[in-house]
């Protein structure tokens, strides 16, 4: 796989390939339809359990007031003229008008375009069987790999990790991964190096390692220098020097979940000064 | 569901790591994780935390026939399960080779070492004894399954106690909780199950390995003793040659768990029945700490009410008449009665629970009752609400569905409608 000398920062991607709808919200004549929008509007920020509806009606004379558009992100759901919640979690706003529910999960869904770490279980005829948590194996072609021809095949054994990106991942077809990007190139992507640990965290972690201004790696970074292998799926690689820091980073990886900010860097302060 | 398999890089890296004499949570070689035992409502329920493994064991008992060639001694029988919400790799039904090595080591441990006292459980010798069985429940595998599953059953049958029993002459009476004391059965001493994982052909030795460190170990040697450092049984698998000297430490370090185990379990077991007399509180939904679980607090949000009567009353105008429902007649054998579907309860609930009600579900409920008779039997009426679920739709009280901050309309068209049909009859 080569040396890795940055994170990847992926953050909106799947939100957008995920179910986006429109709803035109127009001001309703009586009161009480401005009323629902704020009231969903004052509710980014709080906990919302799946069975919350917001019903916005569509009134019966149009009046010349512009339409609101609330486009609706991950866990939310447009039924008609409701909006339904489907998980639960905090509701989040993005400007100018993206809502969606940030969730905590550890169960992994394959979504198209995410790039996910695998384990290599089977070899198949021209196929590699790749388990990446989620229902179903997905299955991973000896020619995805860049610079792979019919008589040049990689050099992949059963056990191997490997970055990969799904190019089909929906619920009615085995999902399919890649380890080249559209130009041929690999990116990144491929067969792991020796060494490293590996380990599952829950969805919400990834998600909040991998946005563009993280603290929780900018934290990290001060500790000491690693490698570091983030996957959608909920799996972590991590490398260092030591056998003790790789396991001091990925301990505090999977402690850091339920902190908030100021526990966290009080205990990577803590771990900085004192074992090492 | 497909077990996740183990990656090459996950067994070089853990191997490595046990060479250095490091565990992937920073214990030492001989350390056991952090044991937690709780006890629930019921005598005899105990559950047992191991770090991230959880198990919970249920005691009951039963009188039963004793066998012919052991006409005064009363039967003991375990049970493990292994539930899928435990791992994925485990299917309800399939018997896997885990769950008999499981259920052949906890039999050995516990009724090979007779810590049970047997012959304390007849009643009549020949006819009846009590058969007393361990049912121990598997709830999250996180690794060695065996020392919980041998903690909690012990701790649950040091918990339990069984109802009493009076012998006049040819009469048996038992009796129950409320009329005498339970008492407790009678136990001679502790087993308890010690793990030790083995490595790189016998070089390396783990105590309490986790799931991971199980996956990659080459052994295992189990054994079983009890705080006055008798062995109860030992055990060892995966095929490794250990040398006299291995078990020997072996067995030193287990006594010296397993004192430490009793005593936690002896401090459980006072805490428990401290909490009891005194009226404390005590169960498993006690032990669970009150912090994690956050309680939602929801404000007043208002619903729109205005038009609910008009569109309520559109609704039942333009609803079809429900369809006549005619059912399977029923028979009545003595001894049964008829609860819910529909018809008149008539399993023994008294009049005065209804009388305590409201007026107002008294009145409704008089007249469904009247309106089954006029309809005669063979008919049932059925509040078929196009909306709810429910069959009987009962209103406690007239406010309080106003007040009630939900963001459907459907409460309040269903309580129009029972309005609807009130005033209509």
């Amino acid at each position: 796989m080569g040396e890795l000398q940055q994170i990847y920062f992926r953050f909106c991607f799947f939100f957008l390939d995920f179910l986006c709808r429109h709803i035109y919200c127009f001001p309703y004549q009586k009161c009480t339809y401005t009323d629902m929008l704020s009231c969903f509007k004052d509710k980014v920020g709080n906990v919302l359990l799946p069975g919350d509806v917001f019903s916005f009606q569509m009134p019966e004379s149009i009046t010349d007031s512009k339409p609101e558009k609330v486009v609706c992100g991950p866990g939310l759901r447009r039924n008609g003229d409701e909006v339904l919640v489907c998980k639960s979690g905090i509701l989040r706003h993005k400007q100018p008008n993206l809502y969606w529910i940030d969730s905590q999960q550890r169960r992994y869904v394959p979504g198209k375009g995410e790039s996910v770490i695998g384990i290599i279980t089977a070899k198949s005829g021209d196929i590699f069987k790749v388990d990446v948590g989620g229902s179903e194996q997905a299955s991973l072609s000896y020619l995805a790999f860049e610079g792979a021809t019919k008589r040049n095949r990689p050099n992949v054994q059963v056990g191997d990790l490997v970055y990969s990106q799904f190019i089909i991942a929906n619920k009615d077809m085995e999902p399919e991964l890649v380890c080249i990007d559209s130009c041929g190139r690999a990116n990144g992507m491929g067969v792991f190096g020796a060494g490293g640990l590996l380990f599952k965290v829950s969805l919400g972690l990834v998600r909040r390692l991998l946005a563009p201004q993280s603290e929780i790696a900018k934290d990290l970074e001060k500790m000491f220098p690693f490698e570091i292998v983030v996957g959608m799926n909920g799996r972590v690689w991590v490398k260092s020097k030591t056998i003790q820091q790789t396991l001091i980073v990925a301990n505090l990886l999977e402690s850091c979940e339920n902190m908030t900010a100021q526990q966290r860097q009080t205990l990577f302060r803590r771990v900085a000064d004192g074992s090492i | 569901m497909r077990d996740t398999p183990l990656s090459n890089c996950e067994r070089d890296f853990l191997l490595k790591a046990i060479q250095e004499k490091k565990r992937l949570d920073g214990r030492q070689t001989y350390d056991y994780r952090s044991i937690k035992i709780s006890f629930g409502t019921d005598y005899g329920c105990c559950f047992v935390d191991l770090g991230k493994t959880r198990i919970m064991a249920q005691v009951s008992c039963e009188l039963i026939t004793p066998k012919e060639n052991r006409p005064n001694e009363g039967l003991i029988f375990f049970n493990i399960e292994l539930s899928p919400m435990a791992s994925p790799a485990f299917e309800m039904g399939r018997q896997s080779e885990l769950l008999v090595k499981l259920n052949r080591q906890l039999e050995r441990c516990l009724r090979n070492s007779k810590c049970i006292d047997t012959e304390s459980l007849c009643v009549v010798s020949g006819e009846k004894v009590w058969q007393i069985r361990v049912d121990v429940h598997l709830l999250n595998h996180d690794g060695n399954l065996m020392d919980a599953a041998s903690i909690a059953a012990i701790a649950a049958l040091c918990h339990f106690r069984r109802p009493d029993v009076g012998i006049q002459g040819e009469e048996v009476t038992v009796y129950s909780t409320e009329e005498r004391d339970p008492i407790p059965l009678s136990i001679y001493h502790m087993p308890i199950c010690v793990s030790f994982s083995f490595f790189q052909q016998g070089t390396y030795l783990l105590v309490d390995p986790c799931e991971r460190e199980e996956r990659v170990m080459d052994g295992l040697l189990m054994i079983a003793m009890n705080k006055h450092r008798e062995i109860c049984s030992i055990q060892s698998s995966g095929g490794i040659m250990l040398l006299k000297d291995q078990v020997l430490r072996c067995s030193k370090i287990a006594s010296v768990k397993v004192s430490e185990i009793t005593e936690l379990i002896n401090k459980a077991l006072e805490n428990d029945k401290k909490a009891r007399k005194t009226g404390g509180k005590f169960g498993f939904a006690e032990s669970l700490p009150q912090e994690r679980i956050t309680a939602l607090k929801t404000d007043v949000s208002h619903v729109e009410m205005s038009d609910v009567k008009e569109k309520a009353n559109e609704i039942v105008q333009r609803a079809e008449v429900p369809p006549q429902t005619v059912p399977s007649p029923v028979l009545t054998a003595p001894g049964t009665g008829q609860v819910g579907e529909g018809l008149e309860n008539s399993w023994g609930l008294k009049e005065e629970e209804e009388e305590e009600e409201e007026d107002e579900t008294v009145e409704l409920k008089m007249e469904l009752e009247e309106g089954h008779e006029e309809k005669g039997r063979g008919d049932v009426v059925v509040i078929s609400d196009s909306d709810s679920e429910e069959e009987d739709v009962v209103i406690l009280n007239q406010v309080t569905t106003k007040e009630k901050a939900s963001s459907s309309n459907q409460q309040g068209a269903v309580a129009s409608k029972q309005q609807q049909k009130k005033k209509g009859q």
